[in-house]
């Protein structure tokens, strides 16, 4: 397949997601933040907690409408973009997706037309059980998702089916319990936690400074500096990158972000800076730190990490063998009683993604020369460059917001609100945790290459068969349309945080009748 | 683990549970998609915007994921129909999404300023957010029924050998036609039992009155032009229901008026296409009468039974290949493994009533007739 096209349906994917990930950490957030604040209001049903949880309510709407426009796209875009992908994968990775639908999107979907409408029409604690529905709701979403994705990343519990040709499930409880989607999701919550928290707490900081809604601003506070850091913590400590040791791919991924060239002796250090060079498989000017990385990585002392040249000796040995699975699936699609092909694909199976890997670049991969091999194996390292650094750059957000929350917190605990020098830094704090998520996924999801399906499809062959003038259209769309609304969004926002948490001159309701001016001005 | 139902039987549980996404998808975001493409030419005022807008404006969120659901849910029971549709229909998908993904963000958005060009450019955004997707569905359906110029290689990859502009034919615009007849209808007939009486409630029942017999119409071409436009396909070998995925082991060929002879071998699946005439004339009736509850149980029926048609007129096919005699979709070689349309089934069974139970209960929260006082009172209202 033309990798260009390829490259331009990546472009396409990584623009969707990225776009689709600024908006949804927030509502993950913002759901159970909401929730406790609506709680307190319940509980001591002090009207200012209702103006709280209606303030941050609006703003929640703002952006939960964005989530759910762009979520449509991801919904389809694999069979749209990546059919082959859908296809090969969907008896594995649709079921997750359809659960996703039925048990979260119905429910937040559902309830939150009751949080914002049902103020006046449920008593005190059947709104609070709304609003909790709809932060069950949208967190179910990311479990499902994650598990969609960590199949991706670990694909545990399928088969490949010759009869069919595609991935079958085999276990349907291993694709559930993978371990890889929990550390996922744990770590992929938590950020959007730490994210809605930055948010509340940023926008309590800049009111407090402009000397405005203390009372709002000083409840806020210290309910997103609790939340927060319990939240930053969370995310860091609980990192994803204790499911990296699974499979080959997982250890690349971890190898490349760590820029380990070579298998080190156990426990390995942790190189905290240097220049990565990918030609030369060195790191240069590097500062390292013993002992760490074994640490986080294998959470023992004695177990080494792999490094790069090594995973990908075993690569190689892992194509060489995939190709004897995929002589075997070319001789069962002529004959599918042949019973030598069939026992040569049962012991060469969990290799034949291997084999897929040359079937990039030629017809026929059952012809490819030892160096043809070799190249391909190289193909399995992810670009080590900008994992290390976005790896880098996310890790140093996130120990700046547990800071930013353990200062937050003390200070709340000690009611000292007018501390200017940490308000300021709550306001500069605001775009971090997304520059951090937006990174994650960067991190996730680049390691991942070259594969779509870490060992069993490479991304190369996973596009739908479109032109490239078909994706330019819907790419150009994607990026004007959603240009658009990013502005408007924040223009939205920026106007209800302007305007604060008193709702008695609002816009909306608008006296008598206004004339409707005509559709096609 | 699913000694309980055989391969073919969970095959045509899950085209039935299809049909029944299908059917929900039309039944609770058809009257959002009507409401919306209603919008500019019954609501006269800001007010009157307004009240329509409000009548599905806390609700129309849950309705939109049965169109989500309905994709997940072909992903894995259907995973070549979600393949090669999507793919294939490649532009037409995009305007539908572009169209969709202005809908929450009009709701949300028009009532967040009072200027009125702001209000205008949303309500433009809603309209086309409603009217174009449900034209698109049509067309969409109208060509499966054609046949789609789809082609399966031998490792199953599928390509598409047709072109964004020809999938508009006179078959598949009388469909696109016929469903956004049945999204006005099924969106007036919504507001005729949501809106207080007075100007706006009585227009919304005119537009419905002339949208029913529109259907009625339309739908009748529509069964004519499946007898005589030389439009159907059928199975011209022995296809094993239990057997393997593989789309490339069955044999099919175009013939005029194939899809005619299931309900000449079946009569009982005359049911369908009554249900589709009925369901409009109740709705008609219902209106004229000035009835709150028969328009809309009437327009149900009748999208219910449009949709059942197409579906019974058409099994085992899916999605008929136009190009080729071993790439149709059927639903004896399209579906996920019987391990996972087995979880699938279980998954369902626990969860959908649980949806339509909170569903219910929302709806029965929020009910009761919009009414302009209430629209300038409410703050909570878009």
């Amino acid at each position: 397949m033309d990798p260009g096209f390829v490259d331009l349906s990546r472009l396409q994917f990584a623009l969707t997601a990225l776009y689709h990930f600024l908006f949804v950490p927030l509502t993950l957030g913002l759901s159970f933040l909401l929730v406790i604040m609506e709680c307190i209001y319940v509980m001591t049903g002090r009207e200012i907690w209702r103006q709280v949880t209606r303030f941050w309510g609006r703003i929640f709407g703002i952006n939960f409408v964005l989530g759910v426009a762009t979520g449509l796209t991801m919904e389809f875009e694999f069979g749209t973009n990546w059919s082959y992908f859908s296809s090969y994968a969907g008896d594995i990775f649709g079921a997750p997706l359809a659960i996703e639908g039925l048990m979260a999107f119905f429910l937040e979907a559902t309830f939150v037309g009751l949080m914002f409408f049902g103020w006046n029409r449920l008593s005190r604690v059947g709104h609070l059980f709304a609003t909790f529905m709809v932060a069950l709701g949208t967190n179910l979403s990311a479990l499902w998702i994650l598990i969609a994705n960590g199949w991706m990343q670990n694909p545990v519990g399928a088969r490949f089916n010759p009869e069919t040709m595609r991935m079958e499930v085999v276990d349907f409880g291993a694709v559930l319990f993978n371990p890889v989607a929990q550390a996922k999701f744990v770590h992929t919550v938590s950020a959007g936690y730490v994210i809605a928290s930055v948010m509340v707490l940023g926008v309590s900081a800049l009111y407090l400074l402009q000397d405005r809604w203390h009372q709002v601003a000083r409840r806020s506070m210290a309910v997103a500096a609790s939340f927060g850091l319990a939240a930053s913590l969370s995310a860091v400590v609980l990192g994803d990158e204790s499911g990296y040791t699974l499979s080959d791919n997982q250890k690349m991924k971890l190898a490349a972000v760590e820029a380990a060239w070579h298998t080190a002796p156990a426990p390995a250090g942790i190189t905290v800076f240097g220049f990565p060079d990918a030609r030369a498989h060195v790191t240069r000017a590097a500062i390292d730190v013993p002992w760490v990385l074994g640490l986080i990585a294998t959470r023992s002392l004695d177990t080494p990490v792999i490094g790069i040249e090594e995973l990908v000796a075993k690569a190689q040995d892992r194509i060489v063998s995939g190709l004897v699975a995929y002589k075997a699936v070319q001789a069962l699609k002529r004959n599918p009683n042949d019973l030598a092909a069939r026992e040569a694909l049962a012991l060469h199976q969990h290799d034949l993604g291997y084999a897929l890997l040359l079937r990039r670049s030629m017809r026929d991969p059952s012809q490819a020369t030892p160096a043809q091999i070799e190249a391909a194996a190289w193909d399995t390292v992810p670009d080590v460059p900008v994992l290390f650094w976005a790896f880098r750059a996310m890790a140093a957000i996130g120990f700046a917001m547990i800071a930013l929350f353990a200062i937050a917190f003390v200070l709340c605990t000690l009611r000292r609100f007018d501390r200017r020098w940490f308000l300021l830094c709550a306001v500069a704090a605001l775009p971090l945790p997304w520059i951090a998520a937006e990174l994650g996924w960067v991190v996730a999801e680049l390691g991942r290459q070259p594969w779509a399906i870490d060992g069993v499809l490479p991304t190369g062959l996973a596009p739908s068969s479109l032109t490239r003038a078909q994706l330019w259209v819907t790419l150009v769309g994607f990026t004007l349309i959603y240009g658009t609304l990013a502005v408007i969004e924040f223009g939205l926002i920026v106007r209800t945080v302007r305007h604060g948490p008193d709702e008695h001159d609002e816009a909306p309701p608008l006296p008598g009748n206004l004339p409707a001016t005509p559709l096609v001005a | 683990m699913h000694s309980l139902f055989d391969y073919p039987t969970l095959r045509v549980i899950w085209w039935a549970l299809l049909g029944v996404l299908l059917i929900g998808f039309a039944l609770a975001d058809g009257w959002d998609l009507g409401v919306c493409a209603l919008l500019p030419f019954l609501g006269r005022t800001d007010q009157e915007r307004r009240m329509m807008i409000n009548s599905v404006g806390p609700t129309w969120e849950g309705n939109q994921v049965w169109f989500i659901l309905g994709g997940g849910a072909i992903f894995a029971a259907w995973p070549f129909v979600y393949a090669a549709s999507f793919s294939g229909f490649y532009l037409a998908m995009f305007v539908v999404l572009a169209a969709l993904i202005m809908r929450p963000v009009g709701f949300k958005y028009r009532s967040k300023k009072p200027e009125a060009s702001w209000r205008a450019r949303w309500d433009g955004a809603l309209f086309v957010g409603g009217l174009v997707p449900a034209l698109v569905f049509g067309v969409a359906v109208g060509n499966v029924l054609q046949g789609v110029p789809i082609r399966l290689d031998d490792d199953l990859r599928v390509s598409f050998e047709g072109s964004f502009l020809g999938l508009f034919t006179p078959t598949t615009l009388l469909c696109g036609l016929l469903s956004v007849s049945m999204m006005l209808l099924h969106g007036s007939s919504f507001l005729a039992i949501r809106l207080e009486h007075g100007a706006l409630h009585e227009r919304a029942r005119r537009v419905g009155m002339a949208t029913a017999i529109l259907s009625v119409l339309l739908f009748a071409a529509g069964g004519l032009d499946m007898a005589f436009g030389g439009i159907g396909f059928r199975l011209s070998g022995a296809v094993d229901p239990a057997g393997p995925s593989n789309p490339l082991r069955a044999d099919t060929v175009a013939e005029a008026g194939g899809w005619l002879l299931n309900f000449a071998a079946h009569p009982w699946m005359m049911i369908a296409p009554a249900l589709g005439f009925g369901g409009a004339v109740l709705a008609l009736f219902g209106l004229s009468r000035r009835s709150d509850v028969l328009p809309l149980a009437g327009s149900a029926l009748s999208s219910a039974g449009i949709i059942a048609t197409v579906g019974l007129s058409m099994f085992p096919f899916v999605m008929p290949s136009s190009v080729d005699a071993h790439s149709s979709l059927l639903v004896w070689n399209a579906s996920s493994s019987a391990r996972t349309l087995f979880n699938m089934l279980i998954s369902t069974v626990i969860l959908l009533p649980l949806v339509l139970l909170y569903t219910a209960w929302v709806y029965r929260v929020l009910w009761g007739r919009v009414t302009g006082a209430e629209v300038i009172a409410n703050r909570d209202f878009y």
